[in-house]
């Protein structure tokens, strides 16, 4: 059957695609950030997941105002890569995996979690970056990945504590799943970080090695944050962090942290990593 | 009964809530338009000849003209729609950011390598007055 067997927690900052895809990456500025993730890319090369469950938020790429999905699964074949307003970036296409995809969707929503099914879309860097970051620079991307987009661009994003428990429903759906699969869930966004208005360039480095020690240890707990807090101490945007409670609630209640990175700044936003090993 | 809306005291800070995507439906489709290659060639050819085929507002117009982002905001605007201007600008958020802040590029990136925006009297209006 499918297992989750790790899951990964990483920032998705724009910037840093810019950056590798312009060989930047030996810079003194961006140089540190690579090499957080050079034991990671050893790490991933050697456990070669199948699927890759990728919890991202869409930055008005693929959903513009029209139609704005708390929660949406991508159960497509492929998707492209979109252009967010400099082209798109030189990455490969996305390869899906529709039969997992849609076998979740089912179990998820009968477990009450309503979730909005694509077919069709193209992915932005909230979910190209974190693939570059562990992934380098490959032609095609090695492994199948569904995209799991969460709104947090139009307030509310749902709470942290409801990522949790969907969390959960995500891990009942694979372990459901008669097909022999090593399946990671990657959370993406954050850390702490203020894109706009006057306090633009807000950090908190005490928050955010809080969360991170929290989400290893007391990921329920973590999950009772209200939205006010993370916008508060962690920036308007850094309420992104509400994606890595998803992760965290698919895997085991004790997880071995593997690896843990945590850099400022990448343009205006913390980057912050962890890789979490389920015990079982 | 009303709303809860406790991140009103947030400093510097507008929280793109319900109300805000009510005033600024138009105004982000607008920007939504710039992801388009085309759509930017013609906006940058005319800019003001390609905002009036949108129904958005004067002041909104104005703001766009202006650059001014934190009018933008003020006028229901969306980082994340507006970030498609940035890129059309040919300008990184880094930029884009400070132009927010009132600093230029230099000091703000100087103070993001120092460590960020401190959060000690940065949590709440009140502390600021």
């Amino acid at each position: 059957m499918a297992r989750i067997t790790a899951g990964v927690a990483t920032s998705h900052v724009p910037a840093i695609g810019a950056a590798l895809d312009h060989g930047k990456t030996k810079e003194d500025y961006w140089a540190p950030i690579f090499q957080g993730y050079e034991f990671s890319q050893q790490w991933l090369a050697g456990e070669k997941p199948d699927v890759i469950f990728l919890v991202y938020n869409d930055h008005a790429s693929a959903f513009d105002m029209k139609l704005i999905p708390t929660f949406a699964i991508g159960c497509g074949e492929q998707f492209g890569i979109a252009d967010e307003g400099w082209g798109p970036r030189p990455v490969p296409d996305v390869t899906g995996h529709p039969d997992l995809a849609w076998h979740i969707s089912q179990s998820v929503i009968q477990q009450d979690f309503d979730l909005t099914i694509i077919n069709e879309m193209k992915v932005d860097h909230g979910l190209t970056v974190p693939l570059s970051l562990m992934y380098g620079q490959p032609d095609a991307w090695p492994v199948q990945v569904i995209p799991f987009a969460v709104n947090v661009v139009l307030y509310p994003a749902p709470s942290g504590r409801r990522c949790y428990e969907i969390g959960k429903a995500i891990r009942r759906a694979v372990d459901s799943f008669d097909e022999d699969l090593n399946v990671q869930i990657w959370g993406t966004g954050g850390m702490s970080h203020q894109l706009q208005g006057p306090r633009a360039g807000l950090i908190n480095k005490q928050f955010d090695n809080d969360f991170l020690d929290r989400l290893v240890t007391d990921p329920d707990g973590l999950a009772d944050i209200p939205h006010v807090e993370y916008m508060r101490e962690a920036g308007s945007e850094g309420v992104e962090l509400v994606m890595w409670l998803i992760m965290r609630g698919a895997l085991d209640d004790n997880v071995h942290e593997l690896h843990r990175f945590y850099h400022v700044p990448a343009s205006n936003t913390a980057v912050g990593h962890l890789i979490l090993k389920n015990s079982s | 009964m009303a709303l809860e809306k406790p991140y009103k005291d947030i400093p510097g800070t507008t929280i793109f809530d319900s109300a805000k995507a009510r005033q600024g439906y138009q105004l982000n489709q607008f920007f939504y338009s710039l992801m388009r290659a085309e759509n930017r060639e013609r906006f940058l050819a005319d800019e003001s000849a390609y905002l009036n085929e949108w129904n958005i507002t004067d002041d909104q117009k104005q703001a766009i003209l202006d650059r001014d982002y934190n009018r933008v905001i003020a006028l229901g605007g969306n980082i994340y729609f507006f970030a498609k201007l940035f890129f059309t600008d040919e300008i990184s958020f880094e930029i884009g950011a400070s132009m927010m802040t009132g600093v230029s590029q230099k000091e703000y990136r100087n103070m993001m390598l120092a460590g960020g925006r401190p959060i000690d009297g940065n949590r709440y209006i009140e502390e600021q007055e």
